[in-house]
């Protein structure tokens, strides 16, 4: 019984991937044909980008809870390098599709305090500074440039997935001067132990220092943050997994508002490709944390890295203009 | 004492009933919006069909163009000029867009008295500077390039 719903469960990720793959392998095609095309009008109607970009974010959707990524990493990647639209258009649904999953997951967050709002606010104001700084940057440099860095960050975030430690609990032996007087410290209740855990952070310098770099690469790719934004908070700040992991999700309904606008202003915002990539996110992440409350699927990480490694090349190439 | 610590602060749980009331609002905004520009009920300000299509003398389809471009093909306003266009299908669903986008600013408006009262000196100040920096965001001023 456990044994057939565990092949159940893999078969299901199976078929979503391969739905992913032929449905990003088709359009690519389309996609070459269409440039191919030296008449005016594509031959592809307009409602069918929308229809597919809807069904591969909610498969998107599915797979990044699954794989315990935000949105906007899967996102960005498989949509800038297997859609026709401009990768402009793209980062600014990316950064508005972490946005709508960070405020719909913030409230919740915020009243059961996981996420911390002292821990967040002096975070956000450097990360969302330095946001605004990244899609500037992102917006001034040619497609092609974006596409080479996008590629390798996507690479670098494949290669922290898959080697990376989490701590449940960091030791924080003697918290920093600068946490301590603006009184970054908490407690929460820990059901998986049934303890109350009292936590502080320390290198809190260090770790705000890496905000910049984390904010600015926010902004300049779309991609949301919570694989930069978690690593920092838990491994260098020593705050607690679960408090940097829901402190990262609010963290972006922040970081991401300030780049969003820039976007937004620069009209790098087609409601076209937002819309049906925030909905189909959304409704996918529903049907992925039922999933997840089940099981937790280790292989649909892995799945989820081979995606990424994927998407990363294929921007990376593409920038290279060895891939068109 | 650390049944109180455990406790969300006040600010914590006034901040998340805004953004909890804002996200349904601005969400529910940006499907309604959508689904009046994908039926046609309002005219687009660039026709709907026009998107996918490939100009002449391009290889690429109007979405597929870099953003300036675009703007410039259509002669679409940057920064807040999209308001004046509110009136129109595509760029009604600006309006949930810009809900989503200004919800964080209103978040911190509302605990700045909280954090004055409880005379929170460190995180009035960084909120303040906070709420600049997303008004800066947002205002438009700032311009990418040499587009």
């Amino acid at each position: 019984m456990i044994r057939s719903r565990k092949f159940l469960r893999i078969l299901i990720a199976v078929l979503s991937i391969t739905v992913l793959f032929i449905s990003m392998s088709v359009f690519a095609s389309e996609t070459q044909e269409a440039v191919k095309e030296a008449a005016s009008m594509s031959t592809t109607p307009w409602w069918v980008w929308p229809l597919v970009l809807f069904v591969v974010t909610f498969v998107l959707g599915i797979l990044a809870v699954l794989g315990g990524v935000g949105g906007g990493v899967l996102f960005v990647p498989i949509v800038g390098g297997f859609f026709p639209f401009n990768i402009d258009f793209v980062r600014g649904a990316g950064l508005l599709v972490a946005l709508a999953g960070a405020l719909a997951a913030g409230p919740g967050l915020l009243k059961r305090n996981l996420a911390s709002l002292r821990l967040a606010l002096p975070v956000a104001l450097i990360a969302s500074a330095a946001a605004i700084v990244g899609a500037m940057i992102g917006l001034a440099l040619k497609p092609n440039v974006v596409n080479i860095l996008l590629g390798a960050t996507i690479l670098f975030i494949v290669a922290i997935m898959a080697t990376a430690k989490k701590s449940d609990f960091p030791k924080v032996p003697k918290p920093d001067n600068l946490s301590q007087s603006l009184r970054i410290m908490g407690i929460y209740r820990e059901e998986s132990i049934g303890k109350d855990v009292e936590w502080q952070v320390h290198r809190t310098p260090q770790g705000l220092a890496l905000f910049i770099i984390i904010g600015i690469m926010a902004g300049m790719f779309g991609l949301g943050a919570g694989w930069a934004n978690v690593p920092v908070l838990n491994l260098l700040m020593g705050a607690p997994l679960k408090i940097s992991v829901a402190t990262s999700k609010f963290l972006l309904s922040i970081t991401d508002t300030s780049a969003a606008w820039v976007y937004l202003n620069q009209g790098a915002v087609l409601p076209m490709i937002v819309v049906p990539s925030i909905v189909g996110i959304m409704l996918g992440s529903m049907i992925g944390v039922k999933i997840l409350a089940r099981a937790k699927p280790k292989a649909i990480k892995w799945m989820v890295i081979g995606l990424l490694l994927f998407a990363g090349l294929r921007a990376l190439l593409k920038g290279l203009e060895i891939w068109e | 004492m650390t049944e109180d610590r455990k406790k969300a602060s006040e600010e914590q749980l006034a901040y998340a009933a805004v953004l909890n009331k804002g996200m349904w609002i601005g969400l529910a905004l940006l499907i309604v919006t959508f689904i009046i520009y994908v039926s046609g009920i309002l005219p687009s300000y660039v026709p709907i069909e026009k998107l996918s299509e490939i100009p002449q003398g391009s290889k690429v389809p109007y979405w597929g163009m870099r953003a300036h471009e675009l703007n410039e093909a259509f002669n679409i306003p940057t920064g807040w000029g999209w308001v004046s266009l509110a009136g129109k299908g595509d760029y009604l669903n600006f309006v949930g867009i810009a809900i989503l986008g200004g919800l964080s600013m209103v978040c911190y408006i509302v605990i700045l008295p909280i954090l004055m009262r409880k005379k929170d000196t460190s995180y009035v100040v960084i909120a303040a500077l906070e709420v600049a920096v997303l008004l800066l965001a947002a205002s438009g001023i700032l311009k990418a390039g040499g587009h």
